[in-house]
C-alpha cells in the first residue's frame, strides 16, 4: 500500500492566519475555510499554490453536530498529493455558500448536484438548477433527516431481516402501496409542473440580435433521453443557429438510482456490488476505486499477489472499455456497426476472464478490502497471457489498420477541436479527453495507487486536442496497458490473495478518505465519511463522466449540430457513472 | 417456417404444389410474420443495454431470430426492450415511446430492475418494475441477464406471438389497453394520473413525515 496522500505539503493557515484553520478532528486532514473568504483562499491555492484541478466538491450532512460541510478536493496536474479544504456552515436553512465556479468552472455541475441532494445553495452560481431530480421535488434526498419513500431503517442490516427474517413487503408499509411520498393534504389536480421552463429559461440568455438589430430566435432541439447516439439516456437541449451550436444544456438524471443514499444505508461491503453498477463497462475499476478508499480508512495492507490480480483486471478492463469506445464513436460516425462488431469480438474474450474469475460477466463484485475473493485459476492465467502476448496486440494493429488511415474517419474527425489543455484543466477534466489536449495527466503516474509504480509504461499523451487525436489516445492506452499487463503476468508471485479473514463486517474507524484511480474514462474517486459505525456516513462517487461533460457546453458551443454526436461520443459518458 | 408448419393438417395438397401452395389460417400466417421479423426499439436505459448490444453481436447474434433491425424510432418498432432500471424521472418518456409505438406491440421486462426495481428498489427515484405504468408480456431474471438469457426471454415471446389470435389481442379490443397510457406527472413525487384521486385521498389523512 501506498503511503496515505493526505501528507500537507502547504501551511494554508500561515498564509491565511485567523481565516484558516488545521483540521484537527481525528481521521480528517486539510483545511477549514471562512465561509466569506472562500473564493479569496481558493484563487490563492489556485494561482500561488499551484493547485489548478479541482477534482470533487461534495457536501456532507453532520446532522447531529448540526452542521453542513463542503469539502473541495484540489490537485496539481504536475503530480503529487492534494489539497483538501472545507467550509461548514451551520444547518439551518438557506444554506448559503459562495460558488467557486468563477474560480474553477470544473465546480458547474457538481455545486448544481449539491443543491439538488442536499440543498446547500452556491452564492453566485449563475445556473443554480436541480440536476438529477426534477424541479419541483419535495426535498433534498441526502439530508440525514430525509426519509425515502420506503425507508425501513437508518442503517443496515435491518432488524426485520436478520436475525429472525420477518420481512415485510416495503410496499406494504407505505401508504400509497408504492415507492411514493408527497405532502400532507397534496392535490394533484391542482399541481402545476415545471415541464422543463426553468431549463429552456437559462437557455434563453442565448438569444441574440441580427446585424439589423432585429431580435432573431434560435430553435431548441432536444437530443435525448431517447436517442440512439446518446449512449443511454442522456439529454442535451441545444439551441441552434442554422446548423451552428450557439447554445447547450446537459439534461441528466434519467438514471439517477440513489447511490449515495442506498450506500449510506448499506454495510461497507454491501456497497461493493453497487459500486459494478455505476460504470456499468468497467465493474473492476470501480472495484478498486473504493476498495483502496476503504482500505485507506481502515489502514490495510493488500496481499501482493492480490495487488496484481487487480492491476490485470483493472487493465484488462480499460482495453475492453477502449475497444468498445472506438467500436462505439465509429457508430455514432456512422460506421454502422461493423467496427463495434470487431470490438465486441474481444470485449466477449476479455469477458470470459472475468466471468471465469468471479462468476459474472459484467458485475464482477470481485474485490475485497485487502484483497480479491477469488484466486485466478492456471488455466484462466494462461487465457490472459495468450490475449495479452498473442491475440490482443495483433487484434489492436489490425483495428488501427482498419480504421486509422480511413479517408472518411479522418475526414470527419482530424481538425475538429475539442478542448485545448488550458480549458480542460479549468473544467476539471480528466482522463484521455485531457491527456488527448496536451496535458500529460495520469494518476497512475501522478499520484500512484496500488502497485502502478513498478511497472514501465508511457503516459499516453496526444498534443493536437482535436477528435482524431481523442480517437488515437484510446489506440495508444490499449498499447500501453498492454505493456503493464505483459509485466503484470510475468512479475505476478504466488501467495495469498487476501490480508485479511474473510468477513462481512468490516471495522471502519472514524475518519474520512478520499480514493482515486485512472479508470479509463478519466478520474474515478469515492468519498468515504465514517463515524466508526458499520455503515458510511457519507459515501459520494465522484465520477468521471460527470465531472466531464462540464466542459459540453464550452466544446459544443460554435460547432456544427452533425459533430455534437462525436463531441460527446469523446467524452465517452457512461450514464450508470454519470447519474448515479 | 418450413411448409409442414405452416399449413394446417386437415388439408391434403396434391404433391407436385405443395411448395407452392398453403391452407393455413390468417392468424396463423400474421403471427408466422410477426414473429419472424420482431423489430426491436434502439432504447437502452441501464446495464442491461450493454448486454443487449452484446447480444446483438457477433457471438450471440439475434439476427438468427430475425430481430437483428434495432429502430431508433417507436413509429418503426414492434417490441421495447426495457433494458435497464426505470427511473422517476425517466419513466413518462418510456410511456410516451410506448404510446406512439404502433400495434402490434410487446413490452419485454429485462432484469432485475425492470421486472422489479430489482437492488435499487429502495431508492427514492426508482420506479419499482416498468409494469406499474405498462403491460409486460415477458419478463427476463437476471442482473443482467445474460445474452443467452435474453436470447430465451426473447424465444418465449414468440411461443407468446404464436398463440396469438386476431380477434383477442388486447390492441384490437374495447377497453383499458385501447386508449393510451396517461404520462406520469412529475410533482413532488411521481403523480400517475390514474391514481390521482386516490393519492389525494391519501395525501389528505397521511402525516408529513410518516413512513
Amino acid at each position: 500500500m501506498t503511503a496515505p496522500a493526505s501528507t500537507q505539503t502547504v501551511d494554508l493557515a500561515a498564509r491565511f492566519p485567523g481565516i484558516v484553520t488545521a483540521d484537527t478532528r481525528p481521521g480528517y486532514s486539510g483545511f477549514i475555510v471562512e465561509k466569506d473568504k472562500l473564493v479569496e483562499v481558493a484563487t490563492a491555492i489556485r494561482d500561488e499554490f499551484g493547485y489548478d484541478l479541482l477534482t470533487a466538491v461534495t457536501a456532507v450532512d453532520y446532522l447531529p453536530e448540526g452542521k453542513m460541510e463542503v469539502v473541495y478536493h484540489a490537485y496539481k496536474t504536475t503530480g503529487g498529493p492534494g489539497l483538501v479544504f472545507r467550509v461548514q456552515v451551520p444547518r439551518v436553512d438557506p444554506i448559503e455558500v459562495p460558488s467557486l465556479i468563477n474560480v474553477y468552472p470544473g465546480a458547474d455541475l457538481q455545486e448544481r448536484e449539491a443543491w439538488d441532494l442536499m440543498g446547500i445553495r452556491f452564492t453566485g452560481h449563475p445556473d443554480l438548477r436541480r440536476i438529477l431530480m426534477w424541479e419541483g421535488f419535495d426535498g433534498h434526498p441526502l439530508r440525514k433527516d430525509w426519509k425515502e419513500p420506503f425507508y425501513e431503517e437508518d442503517a443496515k442490516p435491518f432488524k426485520s431481516r436478520w436475525p429472525e427474517g420477518r420481512h415485510v413487503m416495503a410496499e406494504d408499509r407505505n401508504p400509497y402501496k408504492d415507492n411514493l411520498k408527497f405532502p400532507e393534504n397534496f392535490d394533484p389536480e391542482k399541481w402545476i409542473p415545471d415541464n422543463d421552463n426553468m431549463l429552456y429559461q437559462s437557455l434563453k440568455r442565448y438569444t441574440m440580435k441580427n446585424e439589423d438589430g432585429l431580435e432573431t430566435d434560435h430553435i431548441v432541439v432536444n437530443m435525448g433521453p431517447q436517442h440512439p447516439s446518446t449512449h443511454g439516456v442522456f439529454r442535451a437541449a441545444i439551441t441552434l443557429e442554422g446548423e451552428t451550436i450557439v447554445g447547450l444544456k446537459p439534461v441528466v438524471g434519467y438514471l439517477h438510482r440513489n447511490h449515495d443514499k442506498i450506500g449510506e444505508r448499506n454495510t461497507f461491503l454491501q456497497n461493493m456490488p453497487y459500486t459494478d453498477r455505476l460504470d456499468y463497462f468497467n465493474s473492476m475499476s470501480n472495484n478498486l476505486a473504493y476498495a483502496i478508499t476503504v482500505e485507506k480508512l481502515m489502514n490495510i495492507p493488500v496481499a501482493e499477489r492480490a495487488e496484481y490480480i487487480r492491476v490485470i483486471m483493472a487493465e484488462l478492463s480499460r482495453i475492453q472499455n477502449h475497444l468498445v469506445f472506438i467500436g462505439m464513436l465509429l457508430n455514432d460516425l456512422g460506421a454502422m456497426y461493423t467496427p463495434a462488431l470487431y470490438a465486441f469480438e474481444e470485449r466477449e474474450l476479455i469477458l470470459d476472464v472475468f466471468e471465469a474469475v468471479s462468476g459474472a460477466r459484467m458485475m464482477c463484485n470481485y474485490l475485497r478490502f485487502g484483497g480479491v475473493v477469488r484466486d485466478i485459476p492456471p488455466y484462466v492465467m494462461q487465457k490472459i497471457k495468450d490475449l495479452v502476448f498473442d491475440r490482443l496486440p495483433a487484434k489492436t494493429d489490425e483495428m488501427d489498420r482498419l480504421l486509422t488511415e480511413n479517408e472518411v474517419l479522418v475526414a470527419r474527425l482530424k481538425g475538429v477541436p475539442v478542448i485545448d489543455g488550458e480549458t480542460a484543466i479549468k473544467y476539471s477534466v480528466t482522463g484521455p479527453v485531457l491527456r488527448a489536449a496536451g496535458v500529460p495527466y495520469d494518476i497512475r503516474r501522478a499520484d500512484p495507487y496500488s502497485i502502478y509504480d513498478r511497472f514501465d509504461f508511457d503516459v499516453a499523451v496526444r498534443y493536437n486536442g482535436d477528435l482524431y487525436d481523442n480517437y488515437l489516445i484510446r489506440l495508444d492506452e490499449i498499447r500501453q496497458s498492454l505493456r503493464i499487463l505483459q509485466q503484470a503476468v510475468k512479475q505476478i508471485p504466488d501467495g495469498p490473495i487476501n490480508s485479511q479473514k474473510p468477513q462481512y463486517q468490516v471495522r471502519v474507524p472514524a475518519g474520512e478518505a478520499y480514493g482515486r484511480i485512472e479508470s479509463p474514462k478519466g478520474e474515478l474517486a469515492f468519498y468515504v465519511v465514517s463515524n466508526g459505525k458499520p455503515n458510511p456516513w457519507r459515501y459520494h462517487v465522484r465520477p468521471a463522466s460527470f465531472v466531464n461533460i462540464t466542459c459540453l457546453e464550452k466544446i459544443c458551443l460554435g460547432a456544427k449540430i452533425a459533430d455534437f454526436v462525436a463531441l460527446l461520443g469523446v467524452l465517452d459518458i457512461v450514464m450508470g457513472e454519470l447519474d448515479r | 417456417m418450413d411448409n409442414e408448419k405452416l399449413n394446417l393438417p386437415q388439408y391434403d395438397i396434391p404433391d407436385d404444389i405443395q411448395n407452392a401452395v398453403a391452407i393455413t389460417t390468417l392468424d396463423r400466417l400474421y403471427n408466422w410474420g410477426r414473429r419472424s421479423s420482431v423489430w426491436p426499439l434502439m432504447f437502452g436505459l441501464a446495464c442491461c443495454a450493454i448486454e443487449m448490444i452484446a447480444a446483438q453481436a457477433a457471438r450471440y447474434d439475434m439476427a438468427r431470430f430475425g430481430m437483428e433491425v434495432m429502430r431508433p424510432t417507436p413509429r418503426q418498432a414492434d417490441l421495447m426492450l426495457v433494458s435497464g432500471t426505470v427511473t422517476k424521472k425517466m419513466v413518462p418518456a418510456i410511456v410516451r415511446l410506448y404510446n406512439q409505438m404502433p400495434e402490434p406491440k410487446y413490452v419485454v421486462a429485462m432484469g432485475a430492475c425492470a421486472s422489479g426495481g430489482g437492488p435499487f428498489k429502495e431508492g427514492y427515484n426508482v420506479v419499482a418494475g416498468i409494469d406499474k405504468f405498462i403491460p409486460v408480456d415477458v419478463y427476463i431474471p437476471g442482473c443482467p441477464p445474460t445474452p443467452q438469457a435474453l436470447i430465451a426471454g426473447l424465444i418465449k415471446l414468440q411461443e407468446k406471438i404464436d398463440k396469438e389470435s386476431l380477434k383477442k389481442v388486447r390492441w384490437y379490443r374495447k377497453g383499458p389497453d385501447a386508449v393510451e397510457i396517461p404520462v406520469p406527472i412529475l410533482g413532488p413525487d411521481l403523480i400517475d394520473p390514474r391514481r390521482s384521486a386516490e393519492i389525494k385521498q391519501i395525501a389528505a389523512a397521511v402525516k408529513e413525515g410518516a413512513s
